[in-house]
C-alpha cells in the first residue's frame, strides 16, 4: 500500500526525527509513505472564522492535489493534520467557503471536500489495526510505563476531528499497548502545552508544561510520546529543570519496537 | 340532491383574524348542495351548536360542514350536536381552518383562499359520506402496570383498591425500583425506605395486585379493553414456594465477584443474591453468567445448604399470557453513563462519584452502613463538592437537553444530611441556576445556605485532577468572573437522567409514542397528561418525564383513576371507521396482511359470486373489533378492493378533486 | 465606513459563525481554560458581551493574546457554543487594522533557539500579525 504524504513544514528539518522514524517503520509494516508533490504549508494554525480564505487556500491546493491521485492523505505533525481536517470539512459543509475557494483556484476540477486524511496513528488503528502491529514488533518495550500527550489538536473539536473521544482518548494507549510497554493514564493528557505562545509569553507555556509534567510523573510516567513537534519542543524547553521527563515522538518508539530504529 | 349545511367558525379571533370567514361562508353558498351557511363567533359554544341543530332542522340538512379549529379538539362536540338533531353523527365533516390555515398564516389573502378551498374539499367528502353505527367491544377488568418502583406501585394499590385486578410485571428481582436506593427524602428527610417499604408490603399482600418480578412483557397484541400481553417470568432457579428467604444460600455461596447493582456496583455480591434486606419477594434469584454451576457444572453448594430444598438449577423461563382492559407504563429512569464525560475523571478517580452511589453511601444499608468515607481510602472526607447538571442542558450529542428535575433538591438535601451529620465537612455546590419549584422547596434549599452554611456558587466544573491525595475542581466562578481550583476529597456529580433502556422496546410493542428523548408521549401535553395517545395506554412517573417522588405519586394516582374510568365500563363503543374488504375485486394477495400494524387482517377462502358464477377464492378479511382504521391496507392494496370507512378512497379523491 | 458598537458586534457573531444565543452562561468554558490565569475577559464573560452587542472592551482585552486556540472550552461546552471562534473573530477584527501587529519581526531573531519548530514561528506570526 502506497500513501500520499503530507510531511509539513517543521518534518523536514526541526522535527526529521518524526518522519525519518515513520517512513522506516511504515517499511516495516508493509506500507510507503509518497511525499505529495509540491505540498504547501497548511499555515499551522487553522482560519477560525468564515471569511479568511486565503488562508484557506494552500492546505485546499494539497487536498486537491491527492483527491488527483486516490483520495487518500495521510498526515504526521498534528497541527497539519488539524488544519487540513478542518479546511477539509469546510470545503465539504460549508457551500460559501467552497465557492469562494473554488472560484479563486479555478483548478482543473473543483474540489469539494472528497479525500479522506488520515493521521499516521488512524493508518495504524484503522488501516494495519493495533493487533497486527502487536505482532510485528520484534523488540517489545516491556516494562516502560509511557505516558501517550495528547495535546489539543488531534483532538479537538471532535466533530470535525473524529479521531477520538476528546475527554477520554485511548488511540496512543493503545499504541503504547501494541508496542508492548505499559500506558499510563494521567489528568493532563489532552491539555494545551502552550503552543505558540511560547513566543510571546514564556511563562505561561513553562506554566501550563510544569502542569503537565507533574501530573505525568505524579502517575509514575517515565516518558512521554507526542505527535506533534510544537508540543515536543515545549515539553523539552519550557519544563522546570526539575522535571526531565524523557519526550519521543511516538514514530521513534514504534521504529524501535520495529527494530529498525537503528538504520535511521 | 343533498342538502348540506356550512357552519365557519371564527374562534374569536383565533381563526377571524386571519381568515375572512364571512366571505368563506358566503363563496360556499354557490356549490351545488350547500343549503345554508353561515358564521359564527364560537361554532363549540352552546350558541353554535344550537345554531347548527336549528339548521338542520329549518332546512332540512343532511350533512353538515364546520370549518373550525382541528377534528382531534371538536369533532366528538360537533358530532353529538348533530345526533341530538336527529343526523347520524359520521355525516360530519370538520375542515381545520385554524392549525391547517389560520395559525400557521400571516397573509389573510392567502389565509381566506385556502380557508375556501379546505371548506370546499370538506363538503365534497361529506356528499360521499355514509351513516357508520358504532360497534361494541366488552372491556377485560383486569389492568397491567410496567414496572414496580413507587410509580407502578401507586397506580397499582389505588386501582386495587377500588376493587380491579392489576398485575404488576417488575424486571428486576424486587419490586421498589429506584426509590428503594435512597437514602432520604426532601423536602422532608424522612427515610425512603421507611415510606416505600410499606407500600411494597401493602402490594405484595393486596387480595387484587399479583406481582411478577424478574419479568419482562415479551409481546402485547389487542387494543383498548382487550388486550392480551405475555409475560416471560425468567427462571430465578429458586422455588419461590419453598424458599424461606434465610439467605445461607447468598451467604456459602463462593462467587462473590458480581457488582450489586442495588449499591450501584459499589459491592459486591454473590451469584445467588436477594438484592435488599427489604426485597419482595425475599426470594434469590441465581445470576447464572455469575454462577459457578452454571458456568462450570462444578459447585451446587447453595442447593446443599438450601434447608428448604428450593434450589432449582434446571428452572426454566415460563410464558404467561392475559388479558387486560387496560395498560399502564411506569418503567421510570435511570440515570447516564458517564462515559462520554471524561473532564469530570469519574472512571479514573474512585472519589468521583455518582449522586446515586452517594446515596448508597450514605444510606445505613449501604456499603459502608452510612459511614461517610472514601472509596480511595476509607477515610473520611474533609470537603465534598457537589456539581449540579452534569450531561442535563446539554444540546451536544454527549448530553440531555433537559432539565432533569429532581438534582437541584437532591443536592440540597445531599449538603444538609453531610452538614447535619458532618459539621466539619466543608461543602459546596456548582450550579447553572438553581431550580427549586415545588411546595417548600426554595425554602428548602435556602436553608442549606443559610442555616448549614453550604456554599453555593454560580458556576460550572469544567475539570477535576488528582492532585496527590485529594482532588482538585477546576470551576468558574460566573459572578466574579474568575477561575477556581477547589481542592476536594470527594466530587459528586448531578447526573441527567434518561428513560429506561427498554422504554423504546415497549413502545414499538404497543404503538404507544415516545419523544426524541424516549420518555413516553402524553396525549395531551395540559388536558391529557397521563394518557398515551394510544388508547387504553397510561402513563405513570418518571417515564413521561423527568419528575420528583411527590410528582410521581400524583401522577401514578392520576393514571389509576384514568384506567378505573375504563374499567368500570362494560362495553366500549368501537370506531366504526375501519377497514372493509371489497371481495368482488379483492385479488388474494394478502398485501394488506403485511402492512396491517394491529394484525387484523386474516386470509379466508371463500365462495364469491363473480359475474353471476360462484367461484371459491382466497379472501382478506378485517376484524374490526382489531382494525383501528390507519388505513395502511388501503394504500397497500393494488386492486383498490381495501377501504376504510368514513376515509373511502372515493371520498379522498373527492377532497383532492375539490382543491385541485 | 463606521459601525456603531452593537452593528460590529453583530459583524464579529456573523463572521464567526457561532451562535452565541446558544448560551446559557454556566461557565464551563472559564472552568478549565488552560490560559485563564492570564486572561482579563475569562471566555464565559466574552461571549456575554457579545450576545450583549458589546465589543470594545474585548478588542481591548489581553484575552486575545493569550487564548491559544486550544479548542477546550468549545469542546466541552454544553450548548455547541465556539468561544475560541468568538475570540478569534474579534482578535482578527484589531490585527486586520493597519499598525495592530502584536509582533516585532525585528525582534523575532532573540526569541528563536536552537530547536524551535517552524510550526511555532508561523503559528505565532498568524496569530498575533496580519
Amino acid at each position: 500500500m502506497v500513501y500520499n504524504y503530507y510531511p509539513g513544514c517543521t518534518l523536514s528539518t526541526k522535527a526529521k526525527q518524526l518522519d525519518l522514524y515513520a517512513k522506516k517503520a511504515a517499511e516495516a509494516l508493509g506500507f510507503e509513505l509518497a511525499e505529495l508533490k509540491e505540498w504547501q504549508c497548511c499555515g499551522a494554525v487553522y482560519p477560525l472564522v468564515q471569511d479568511e480564505i486565503g488562508t484557506r487556500l494552500s492546505s485546499v491546493r494539497s487536498l486537491a492535489a491527492a483527491a488527483a491521485i486516490d483520495g487518500k492523505l495521510v498526515t504526521l505533525c498534528s497541527a497539519c493534520h488539524h488544519v487540513l481536517k478542518r479546511v477539509n470539512s469546510d470545503m465539504a459543509e460549508n457551500k460559501e467557503i467552497n465557492a469562494k475557494v473554488n472560484a479563486y483556484l479555478e483548478l482543473d476540477k473543483p474540489y469539494q471536500g472528497e479525500t479522506q486524511v488520515l493521521h499516521y496513528l488512524e493508518v495504524l488503528r484503522d488501516e494495519i489495526g493495533f493487533e497486527e502491529l502487536a505482532k510485528k514488533v520484534v523488540k517489545p518495550l516491556t516494562g516502560r510505563k509511557i505516558g501517550a500527550y495528547y495535546g489539543c489538536l488531534l483532538l479537538r473539536p471532535a466533530g470535525v476531528m473524529q479521531f477520538d473521544d476528546p475527554e477520554n482518548p485511548s488511540i496512543l494507549e493503545d499504541f503504547i499497548k501494541a508496542l508492548g510497554a505499559e500506558p499510563v493514564v494521567y489528568d493532563y493528557r489532552n491539555e494545551c502545552c502552550g503552543g505558540y505562545i511560547a513566543l510571546k509569553d514564556k511563562s505561561s507555556a513553562q506554566n501550563m508544561v510544569s502542569k503537565i509534567l507533574t501530573s505525568a510523573a505524579n502517575k509514575g510516567v517515565e516518558a512521554l510520546i507526542t505527535a506533534c513537534p510544537l508540543c515536543s519542543y515545549n515539553l523539552q524547553v519550557n519544563a522546570a529543570a526539575a522535571q526531565p521527563l524523557p519526550i519521543f515522538y511516538f514514530t521513534e518508539l514504534l521504529a524501535e519496537a520495529l527494530g529498525v530504529k537503528e538504520e535511521v | 340532491m343533498q342538502k348540506i349545511g356550512v357552519f365557519v367558525c371564527w374562534c374569536g379571533s383565533n381563526i377571524a383574524a386571519t381568515v375572512d370567514v364571512a366571505r368563506v361562508a358566503e363563496s360556499v353558498k354557490s356549490i351545488p348542495g350547500v343549503a345554508f351557511a353561515a358564521d359564527y363567533r364560537y361554532m363549540c359554544s352552546e350558541g353554535g351548536q344550537e345554531l347548527m341543530q336549528k339548521a338542520i332542522k329549518d332546512y332540512g340538512l343532511s350533512r353538515v360542514v364546520v370549518c373550525s379549529c382541528s377534528p382531534r379538539m371538536h369533532e366528538a362536540t360537533f358530532r353529538k350536536a348533530a345526533q341530538a338533531a336527529g343526523l347520524n353523527p359520521y355525516l360530519v365533516e370538520i375542515a381545520n381552518i385554524r392549525e391547517h390555515c389560520s395559525w400557521v398564516h400571516k397573509d389573510k389573502e392567502v389565509a381566506t383562499a385556502k380557508a375556501i378551498a379546505l371548506a370546499k374539499a370538506a363538503i365534497a367528502k361529506v356528499k360521499l359520506n355514509t351513516p357508520l353505527v358504532s360497534g361494541e367491544s366488552a372491556v377485560v377488568k383486569r389492568a397491567l402496570v410496567i414496572g414496580g418502583g413507587i410509580a407502578g406501585l401507586q397506580t397499582a394499590l389505588d386501582i386495587a383498591e377500588a376493587g380491579y385486578k392489576v398485575d404488576i410485571v417488575e424486571k428486576t428481582p424486587s419490586i421498589g425500583g429506584k426509590m428503594s436506593q435512597l437514602d432520604k427524602t426532601f423536602p422532608t428527610l424522612d427515610c425512603s425506605a421507611c415510606i416505600l417499604t410499606p407500600k411494597m408490603v401493602e402490594a405484595a399482600t393486596h387480595e387484587n395486585i399479583t406481582i411478577y418480578t424478574y419479568s419482562e412483557i415479551e409481546k402485547v397484541s389487542g387494543y383498548v379493553g382487550q388486550f392480551e400481553a405475555v409475560i416471560r417470568k425468567k427462571a430465578r432457579s429458586v422455588s419461590v414456594d419453598r424458599c424461606s428467604g434465610c439467605g445461607i444460600c447468598s451467604e456459602k455461596c463462593p462467587s462473590k465477584k458480581a457488582k450489586s447493582e442495588f449499591d450501584q456496583g459499589l459491592r459486591n455480591r454473590s451469584a445467588i443474591y436477594i438484592p435488599f434486606a427489604q426485597a419482595i419477594p425475599n426470594v434469590p434469584v441465581i445470576d447464572r453468567e455469575n454462577c459457578l454451576k452454571f458456568q462450570t457444572g462444578k459447585c451446587g453448594i447453595c442447593a446443599k445448604v438450601c434447608p428448604a430444598g428450593a434450589i432449582e438449577y434446571e428452572q426454566e423461563d415460563e410464558l404467561v399470557t392475559q388479558k387486560y382492559g387496560a395498560i399502564v407504563l411506569a418503567t421510570g429512569f435511570e440515570p447516564i453513563d458517564m462515559a462520554k464525560f471524561g473532564e469530570f475523571n469519574y472512571e479514573y478517580c474512585p472519589d468521583v462519584i455518582t449522586s446515586l452511589e452517594f446515596e448508597r453511601l450514605t444510606n445505613a444499608a449501604g456499603p459502608t452502613q452510612g459511614h461517610l468515607v472514601r472509596l480511595s481510602d476509607g477515610k473520611k472526607p474533609k470537603s465534598i463538592v457537589f456539581v449540579s447538571c452534569v450531561g442535563s442542558r446539554d444540546t451536544t450529542e454527549r448530553g440531555k437537553t433537559y432539565c432533569s428535575k429532581i438534582c437541584c433538591m437532591y443536592n440540597a438535601k445531599h449538603a444538609m444530611l453531610v452538614k447535619e451529620k458532618y459539621p466539619d465537612i466543608d461543602v459546596q455546590v456548582f450550579y447553572i441556576d438553581v431550580r427549586t419549584p415545588g411546595k417548600s422547596f426554595d425554602e428548602f434549599y435556602r436553608r442549606a445556605v443559610e442555616e448549614y452554611g453550604v456554599q453555593y456558587t454560580k458556576g460550572m466544573v469544567g475539570k477535576i485532577t488528582e492532585e496527590g491525595d485529594h482532588l482538585l475542581v477546576h470551576a468558574s466562578d460566573v459572578a466574579s468572573g474568575a477561575q477556581l481550583s477547589v481542592p476536594a476529597d470527594m466530587v459528586v456529580l448531578a447526573t441527567a437522567i434518561k428513560p429506561a433502556a427498554d422504554a423504546r422496546k415497549l413502545a414499538t410493542m404497543l404503538t404507544a409514542s415516545i419523544d426524541t428523548n424516549d420518555f413516553f408521549t402524553e396525549a395531551h401535553p395540559k388536558l391529557r397528561p397521563v394518557e398515551s395517545p394510544t388508547a387504553g395506554i397510561f402513563l405513570s412517573g418518571v417515564c413521561q418525564g423527568p419528575k420528583d417522588i411527590p410528582e410521581t405519586v400524583a401522577q401514578a394516582g392520576a393514571a389509576a383513576v384514568k384506567v378505573l374510568g375504563l374499567l368500570s365500563k362494560d362495553k366500549l363503543l368501537t370506531n366504526p371507521c375501519v377497514a372493509t374488504c371489497n371481495e368482488q375485486t379483492c385479488s388474494g394477495c394478502l398485501a394488506c396482511e403485511k402492512v396491517c400494524p394491529y394484525g387484523a387482517i386474516s386470509a379466508e377462502y371463500k365462495l364469491v359470486n363473480v359475474k353471476g358464477l360462484k367461484e371459491r377464492r382466497l379472501i382478506a378479511q378485517v376484524n374490526e373489533a382489531l382494525c383501528q382504521g390507519c388505513g395502511a391496507c388501503t394504500v397497500a392494496c393494488p386492486s383498490g378492493a381495501m377501504d376504510l370507512k368514513g376515509f373511502s378512497n372515493k371520498q379522498i379523491m373527492a377532497e383532492v378533486d375539490a382543491i385541485c | 465606513m463606521h459601525l456603531t458598537e452593537k452593528e460590529e458586534a453583530a459583524e464579529i457573531l456573523r463572521i464567526s459563525g457561532v451562535k452565541a444565543d446558544n448560551c446559557m452562561q454556566c461557565g464551563k468554558c472559564s472552568a478549565a481554560c488552560p490560559a485563564g490565569a492570564k486572561m482579563d475577559i475569562l471566555p464565559h464573560r466574552f461571549v456575554w458581551e457579545l450576545m450583549n452587542g458589546r465589543v470594545n472592551n474585548l478588542a481591548a482585552s489581553n484575552t486575545l493574546w493569550q487564548c491559544l486556540s486550544c479548542f477546550t472550552c468549545s469542546a466541552r461546552c454544553p450548548r455547541g457554543v465556539d468561544p475560541a471562534k468568538l475570540i478569534e473573530a474579534v482578535r482578527l477584527s484589531v490585527i486586520r487594522k493597519q499598525g495592530e501587529n502584536r509582533l516585532n519581526v525585528d525582534e523575532l531573531p532573540a526569541e528563536i533557539d536552537e530547536m524551535m519548530p517552524q510550526q511555532a514561528l508561523v503559528s505565532a506570526l498568524r496569530k498575533y500579525n496580519k
